[in-house]
């Protein structure tokens, strides 16, 4: 069985091999520990990762209280920031500027979906052990 | 002599423009689109206050990815 890390890994290879628009993209936990990244410095990827952490932290701030924020995108001159976010899982690429925004949220929504949600050891139970019926006879 | 002079002023002005135009047009593209769960849309534009917090983080990410 792979391991979560390993189809984060998987998925963003096929992000970045479908889409010649991402330039690099992370995938994160909601406290920022990476799951897979593009960006062969994991440093970086951590580095990274933290920031659009604050970004989505400094979004939701925005609009508090109201509905959830689920995706963002953050036009800048040199380029833009995408972040994708699903449950506890999210998804951070940044792009050239004047991507087609439409195109590249399908993508990282494809790719997010596509990574597996870790398994929680606590989660999995054993099931409780069959009580023997006594004989009827 | 003045025409020469004319002409320089004139392609000097209309190069100042431009690059105040290029400016305006780029500082008017940075923007921040968030996307809620009910399926509302908010749009901050550069100078607002909401941008002006975001628009650096997203540089920094940007800087961070393209570093090294």
């Amino acid at each position: 069985m792979l391991c979560p890390a390993m189809d984060a890994q998987r998925a963003l290879a096929d992000l970045t091999e479908i889409s010649s628009q991402i330039q690099t993209a992370v995938v994160f936990d909601e406290k920022g520990k990476v799951a897979g990244s593009t960006l062969a410095d994991s440093g970086r990827a951590d580095q990274l990762a933290k920031t659009a952490t604050e970004l989505l932290a400094a979004a939701e701030e925005v609009r508090a209280g109201e509905s959830p924020l689920t995706q963002l995108e953050v036009a800048t001159g040199e380029g833009s920031v995408f972040v994708v976010r699903e449950g506890k899982t999210s998804i951070a690429a940044t792009t050239g500027s004047d991507p087609t925004v439409g195109l590249v949220f399908y993508d990282l929504k494809s790719t997010l979906r596509s990574v597996k949600a870790p398994a929680r050891p606590s989660a999995a139970k054993k099931p409780a052990p069959r009580k023997k019926k006594p004989d009827a006879s | 002599m003045r025409r020469s002079a004319a002409a320089i002023l004139g392609v000097l002005g209309g190069m100042l423009a431009g690059a105040a135009f290029i400016r305006r047009q780029t500082a008017h593209r940075e923007r921040a689109d968030l996307y809620f769960e009910d399926g509302s849309m908010l749009s901050l534009t550069n100078g607002s206050p909401g941008a002006e917090r975001l628009l650096p983080l997203a540089r920094q990410i940007i800087g961070q990815a393209r570093t090294g």
